[in-house]
């Protein structure tokens, strides 16, 4: 079976600087990935790398989606062959209503894949029913993208466009930072509704936090630009309990 | 937008609509003299007092000089070079659309404009498939049951000229400015509105659907009157893009409101801003002023501007009446090599006026964009406010965007407040927009109509949507 994700060797520098050195990882269909790490460790950079953020230059290796090299391809295209990054820190759109936004990205996406585009009305039905989903209030829609959301609000709102978008491979970057534990589960609902055979997920954190909700099926430990340490769904309760140092001992 | 149909119906045919004028096919020599005002008068067949106006405006033109202070550049005109009267250029007929250039057909196709009126903007001779004329006939009569009087001005100058000669030129005198002194002596043609007491206009007046304001000529003139206690709302422009064989456009605008009266203006402005190069666009040196002079008045102007080589406009509102309120709204949008010098002056005069002035440019290209206004709040025009928002968005490293507000509040009571920004399309909404698979093109679309919404908001529905339009296809190439 084709990875969905194969990365081989990724070396990556921002501003003349290193920050992924050499990682590897593959992530199959139906599978739950989650890398964890400390802060600097170069987690972020990883999500952007994948999802082709024009501003990080690959030095060397490879990132194929799908089967596919991805090094040369615009973000739009990455995203409309099904993969979506949840972002830490949403960006705010000034006067662009969500509902706007939504549309414009659903249908890209679909046309992108030969489906038929939504009309309005039907988009409107497809949307509401997932925003119930996720206990989602309706005049959100009309508001303005991620504007004046709270912490909460915009987490919800990635995971509802990313059930609207139903991609082959989710990365939720640092999906569980500041949010309450209402707004924590129905995130993880929402991501557990999404999982299924053909799909993957990579969750990328700093706690374990969103590892109770959501469990992963394999588990990464990123320190210096690469994964060091991989281990399964109990490795979150034992770096809880030891710190990465106990991991770091552990891979050495 | 019910409407929409039979407009566009209505669009397809207007050549053979019932507002056409008498204007015989021969033109004046190049030149500006006395001789030339009286041609042109004679002409139009106008009463004494016309000619008079128009010979002292003449000889007050003599006297000054073109001004400079605006923030554009152009090479010299050379005023006895333009033919002050000519008829209406025939452009040349085509037999289809074949014919006509694939790009102007792919901007077209872009802004949605239906197939006959495509033929007809780009000089196709158009079959006349629709029952135009009870359109237009439905149209007449409904204004003639409420007694609104729209007409092209040379009409009302012959029709109604008590009233002419009452407003014409009270609002923006002669003496006003250069281009609205070279106006008042040569001007052609125009619309004339006139909305009696207590009356709200049945529909939205469009020069749109009105064949002379396709050829009323480099000098138009419009005049629209709001009595006591009535309501009009008046869209000028089309958004298709509009060449003309006349570089220079000098129009003026006169509004006036009465007690209670409210008067919307609408504009959606598209013409040939040249090429790449910047060659061969329009220069539009307008003057567009509003007078609230009634109590509780209110004269709000809505302008998209996305044409012209150069613009130099400043729709305006004197607030004389108590209470009276002025507005403005606006987007400017310049790209390649288009020049655009516009906003606001607001006079306070009266007491407890008020005004908003909501104003965004957008700068891409090597376009220059400035802002000017004025708020001027007078020693009688006590407990008047203002509020001012000026926002430029550019777009590349190559374009530039300017503002000059100007304060001069004379009274202790008035409350101005003014904010300012001016931001880049930042690449983090970029990303955000395609890394949810839209492309980028459409992704900085998404972000200026966002940002432009505040105006689009106050444009009717069907100008709205073609406004949004507008923007994507002007906006085309913006980043490379």
């Amino acid at each position: 079976m084709t990875p969905l994700l194969e990365v081989k060797d990724l070396v990556v520098t921002v501003e003349d600087k290193l920050i992924i050195n050499g990682l590897n990882l593959t992530i199959k269909p139906g599978e739950s990935h989650a890398i964890m790490g400390p802060n600097g460790s170069g987690k972020t950079t990883l999500s952007n790398v994948l999802a082709r953020h024009p501003d990080y230059t690959v030095k060397s290796g490879s990132i194929r989606f799908n089967g596919q090299d991805i090094l040369e391809s615009e973000p739009e295209e990455c995203a409309q062959q099904g993969l979506f990054l949840s972002f830490q820190y949403p960006v705010a759109i000034p006067g662009v209503s969500n509902v706007t936004f939504l549309k414009a990205a659903v249908n890209g996406v679909r046309k992108a894949q030969s489906k038929q585009p939504y009309d309005a009305v039907e988009f409107l039905q497809v949307v509401k029913k997932k925003m119930a989903e996720l206990q989602i209030d309706e005049d959100f829609l009309y508001r303005s993208i991620n504007e004046g959301f709270s912490g909460g609000e915009k987490k919800r709102n990635e995971i509802l466009q990313m059930l609207l978008l139903e991609p082959k491979l989710a990365i939720l970057d640092e999906t569980d930072s500041g949010l309450d534990v209402d707004a924590l589960r129905s995130v993880a609902d929402g991501v557990n509704s999404f999982r299924n055979s053909e799909r993957g997920i990579l969750l990328i954190t700093h706690y374990q936090r969103l590892l109770d909700y959501v469990t992963p099926d394999i588990v990464h430990v990123m320190m210096d630009g690469k994964l060091i340490f991989t281990g399964g769904k109990e490795l979150p309760h034992q770096i809880e309990e030891k710190g990465y140092s106990w991991v770091k001992e552990q891979a050495e | 937008m019910s409407k929409q149909p039979e407009i566009d119906d209505f669009v397809g045919n207007s050549y053979s609509a019932g507002f056409s004028t008498d204007i015989e096919s021969d033109s004046a020599p190049p030149g500006l003299n006395e001789d030339t005002i009286r041609l042109i008068s004679a002409k139009k067949q106008e009463p004494e007092f016309m000619v008079e106006w128009r010979l002292k405006a003449y000889e007050h033109w003599l006297t000054i000089k073109e001004p400079n202070w605006a923030k554009v550049q152009h090479p010299p005109i050379s005023y006895q070079d333009i033919s002050y009267y000519s008829a209406p250029k025939q452009k040349p007929k085509l037999n289809s659309l074949d014919e006509v250039d694939p790009e102007i057909l792919r901007t077209y196709e872009k802004l949605g404009i239906p197939l006959h009126e495509q033929k007809m903007l780009a000089g196709v001779a158009v079959d006349a498939v629709f029952d135009s004329v009870s359109v237009a006939t439905t149209f007449k009569e409904n204004l003639a049951a409420a007694g609104v009087i729209f007409c092209p001005i040379s009409e009302a100058v012959q029709k109604y000229p008590d009233l002419v000669q009452q407003y014409l030129g009270s609002v923006v005198p002669y003496t006003d400015n250069y281009f609205a002194c070279l106006n008042s002596a040569v001007f052609t043609d125009g619309s004339f509105v006139f909305v009696p007491k207590g009356v709200r206009c049945p529909m939205e007046l469009s020069t749109y659907f009105r064949i002379n304001a396709m050829n009323t000529g480099q000098f138009e003139r419009t005049l629209i009157i709001a009595e006591d206690d009535s309501y009009v709302s008046y869209l000028e422009g089309c958004s298709a893009p509009m060449r003309d064989e006349n570089q220079l456009h000098a129009a003026v605008v006169e509004l006036v409101a009465l007690n209670n009266a409210q008067i919307k203006y609408s504009t959606v402005q598209n013409w040939y801003p040249g090429d790449k190069e910047g060659k061969g666009g329009i220069y539009n040196f307008v003057t567009k002023r509003g007078q609230c002079r009634g109590k509780n008045s209110k004269i709000s102007w809505t302008q998209i501007e996305t044409g012209s080589a150069i613009t130099w406009k400043y729709p305006s509102c004197v607030l004389m009446g108590d209470n009276s309120q002025g507005e403005f709204y606006s987007v400017a949008l310049t790209n390649n090599l288009q020049q655009a010098d516009t906003g606001t002056k607001m006079i306070h005069i009266g007491a407890n006026t008020t005004s908003t002035i909501i104003a965004k440019g957008i700068a891409a290209g090597h376009s220059s964009n400035t802002f000017r206004g004025l708020v001027d709040t007078g020693p009688r025009a006590r407990n008047s406010r203002n509020f001012t928002q000026c926002d430029s968005l550019i777009l590349g490293d190559k374009a530039a965007a300017h503002t000059f507000p100007n304060i001069k509040a004379k009274n202790q009571s008035a409350n101005i407040e003014h904010e300012a920004t001016t931001s880049k399309i930042s690449e983090d909404q970029l990303f955000y927009c395609r890394q949810r698979g839209i492309s980028e093109e459409d992704a900085i679309s998404l972000i200026v109509n966002g940002f432009c919404k505040q105006v689009f908001q106050e444009l009717p529905m069907e100008f709205a949507v073609e406004a949004q339009k507008l923007l994507e296809v002007n906006l085309e190439g913006a980043i490379g």
